[in-house]
């Protein structure tokens, strides 16, 4: 499943705008790769973040994964919750299962990432 | 039902073994060991008799699986048969009895032992020198990154990353990650094996040296090795092999001549010593000539007729194990060497390579392959089509289990979605692998006509499906919790 309004990013990253402000999560692809979730450690508020840096590895059931910094900028809100439940991000991975909030340094960014269209296709390429 | 727990049958006061009263007079336990470290509660072990014991015991060892019950067919770990000679030749006295602080004229033939295992090693894998030192697979790559270490320290530079195939062991970057490296990863092509483009743009001159598994994970040679070595010494940096696949080049091509600079041994898969938690491991390092200086100290050398263990090696990374590893082991597989010979190494190899490809061809059919060129020792299948029907790989796992068979490795390498990866060792018989084939047949039928025969299983046994998830998220291992 993927949602028109998100951008994504190729190491299957989703990024939900607002203003200079990035949320980012993982796609319902890698939720449904990686499988049940088990422990994700939490990365730190405030944290500095380039393009591509590692943000945190992802755990479930099968491997790890890690997440990537679809935008560079800095952590202003960690979701706390998946602390206790992991398993937020496979039941509401566009939702309740948000990682990350963003302040992004250069808003302009975000427009390398992919449009649904167009993740939808690299998706296709990739597990051809 | 499952066996109970020895505290579940224990019953207050019962014994196995009574003690006769302690005849120590003027005993005191405050005289020898200070309050603050006696306990203030009584041990809670179980307490129960002897034959209770012995029957629980006995009992689980006939639930257990291993090489000796069946087929293994869990890939990239060669779980060959181990001839049961090696147990004759280790219990013999001149080795069961003899000690690492004994001094070295008393126990010549065990270090002769060793320098000729040494040497046949070096000999198989095409390398200057061998330390017998770790003792096990990841510690032979960790062994082998301080190497690397070492080396470059000594050219005056400072190397900084490591580069490691996408479809690695998860040890690989462990192992150089703990020698100081960060880890860069190398794509594989849709062939499978590294993708020599993605290869030049990630090395420079910050990389230390390349790990690879040849045959890869996916049982696949890296056809262009000679080319991926080049590019990697272009850079100044070293070729590290994962010896974990070596069966399938035993006696056909070495490591050393295909321009490895570094590989580690596997003793317990492709020299055929006790496995897991049958025993322990060996996992020795050999190097090429310009790098033994830096090999963990000591090495066995040999001075006219005279073994000894060499401690001068100042360049040395020095000690990686107690003493010179596990004897035991090495003993073993110095056994298993000695009978096959160089004809025998050769045959076992391409024994293992037809069982694979048999295996593989019976299958085609069945289940989707994604690589299909002939296969080294093992293969890989993906039952990626079957998620419409809420089936994974796994779940062709747990079913194999109901037939009686140990499962491949699932979801294994991670570049190939819902992936099985099987092995099939050379010890394996003909009709041992047309009735494994016609359980996996049977298996892709029951996708289609009963999946629920997939997901509910194991049936047959007695502990069902565990709940892996809640396992993994809620970890409990105390007993009582």
């Amino acid at each position: 499943m993927i949602q028109e309004s998100l951008l994504y990013h190729k190491e299957h990253e989703w990024v939900r705008l607002d203003g200079s402000r990035a949320t980012i999560g993982i796609s319902d692809f890698a939720q449904e790769a990686l499988g049940d979730i088990v422990y994700l450690e939490i990365p730190k508020l405030g944290t500095m973040l380039q393009y591509g840096d590692e943000v945190t590895e992802i755990e479930s059931t099968k491997t790890t994964s890690m997440l990537y910094a679809p935008v560079g900028g800095k952590i202003v809100a960690v979701n706390e919750a998946l602390e206790g439940r992991p398993e937020l991000i496979n039941q509401d991975v566009y939702g309740e299962g948000w990682v990350i909030v963003i302040e992004m340094n250069d808003p302009k960014e975000a427009n390398t990432l992919m449009s649904g269209k167009e993740y939808a296709s690299f998706l296709e390429n990739e597990t051809a | 039902m499952p066996e109970k727990l020895l505290f579940e049958k224990s019953v207050p006061g019962r014994r196995g073994v009574t003690f006769p009263t302690a005849s120590l007079e003027g005993f005191s336990v405050d005289a020898v060991l200070p309050k603050k470290c006696q306990r203030e509660s009584e041990l809670t072990l179980p307490e129960i008799s002897e034959n209770e014991l012995m029957r629980h015991y006995t009992r689980l060892s006939y639930e257990s699986y291993g090489v000796d019950t069946g087929f293994y067919p869990l890939g990239s770990c060669t779980m060959k048969y181990n001839p049961k000679i090696h147990e004759d030749v280790a219990r013999f006295p001149g080795f069961s009895e003899i000690h690492p602080l004994q001094p070295e004229e008393s126990v010549q033939g065990a270090l002769g032992l060793l320098y000729g295992l040494q040497n046949m090693l070096s000999e198989i894998a095409g390398m200057a020198r061998v330390s017998l030192q770790p003792v096990a697979g990841a510690q032979g790559e960790m062994t082998g990154m301080l190497i690397a270490r070492a080396y470059h320290l000594a050219q005056g530079r400072q190397r900084k990353h490591v580069i490691i195939p996408d479809s690695a062991h998860g040890t690989n970057p462990a192992s150089a990650h703990l020698a100081g490296y960060t880890i860069k990863t190398v794509k594989s092509n849709r062939e499978g094996i590294i993708d020599l483009e993605d290869l030049k743009q990630v090395v420079n001159q910050d990389t230390a040296a390349l790990m690879l598994t040849n045959p890869n994970t996916l049982g696949l040679f890296e056809r262009k090795i000679g080319e991926v070595v080049q590019v990697i010494h272009d850079a100044g940096a070293l070729v590290y092999l994962d010896g974990a696949n070596l069966n399938a080049l035993l006696g056909l091509t070495r490591p050393g001549d295909m321009g490895f600079d570094i590989v580690h041994f596997n003793l317990h898969k492709t020299f055929s010593t006790p496995h897991g938690g049958g025993g322990p491991g060996a996992g020795p390092v050999g190097v090429v000539s310009h790098l033994t200086p830096y090999l963990p100290s000591p090495l066995i050398e040999k001075k006219g007729e005279h073994f000894f263990m060499d401690s001068n090696r100042p360049q040395s990374i020095g000690r990686v194990h107690s003493f010179y590893g596990n004897f035991g082991i090495l003993l073993r597989a110095y056994t298993y060497i000695r009978r096959l010979g160089a004809e025998g190494l050769s045959a076992i190899s391409r024994n293992t390579i037809i069982n694979a490809n048999y295996l593989k061809k019976q299958l085609e059919a069945s289940y989707e392959i994604p690589m299909k060129r002939p296969c080294m020792h093992e293969f890989i299948l993906s039952a990626k089509a079957f998620r419409d029907k809420g089936i994974h790989a796994w779940d062709i796992a747990k079913r194999l289990i109901d037939y009686g068979y140990y499962p491949p490795t699932v979801n294994f390498p991670l570049i190939v979605p819902e992936s099985l990866m099987i092995e099939a060792p050379e010890s394996e018989a003909r009709e041992t692998l047309d009735d494994f084939a016609k359980v996996l047949i049977l298996i892709r039928k029951e996708i289609d006509e009963s999946p629920e025969k997939l997901t509910q299983a194991p049936t047959t046994q007695k502990v069902g499906r565990m709940n892996e998830v809640l396992a993994a998220r809620q970890l409990n291992v105390r007993y009582p919790a």
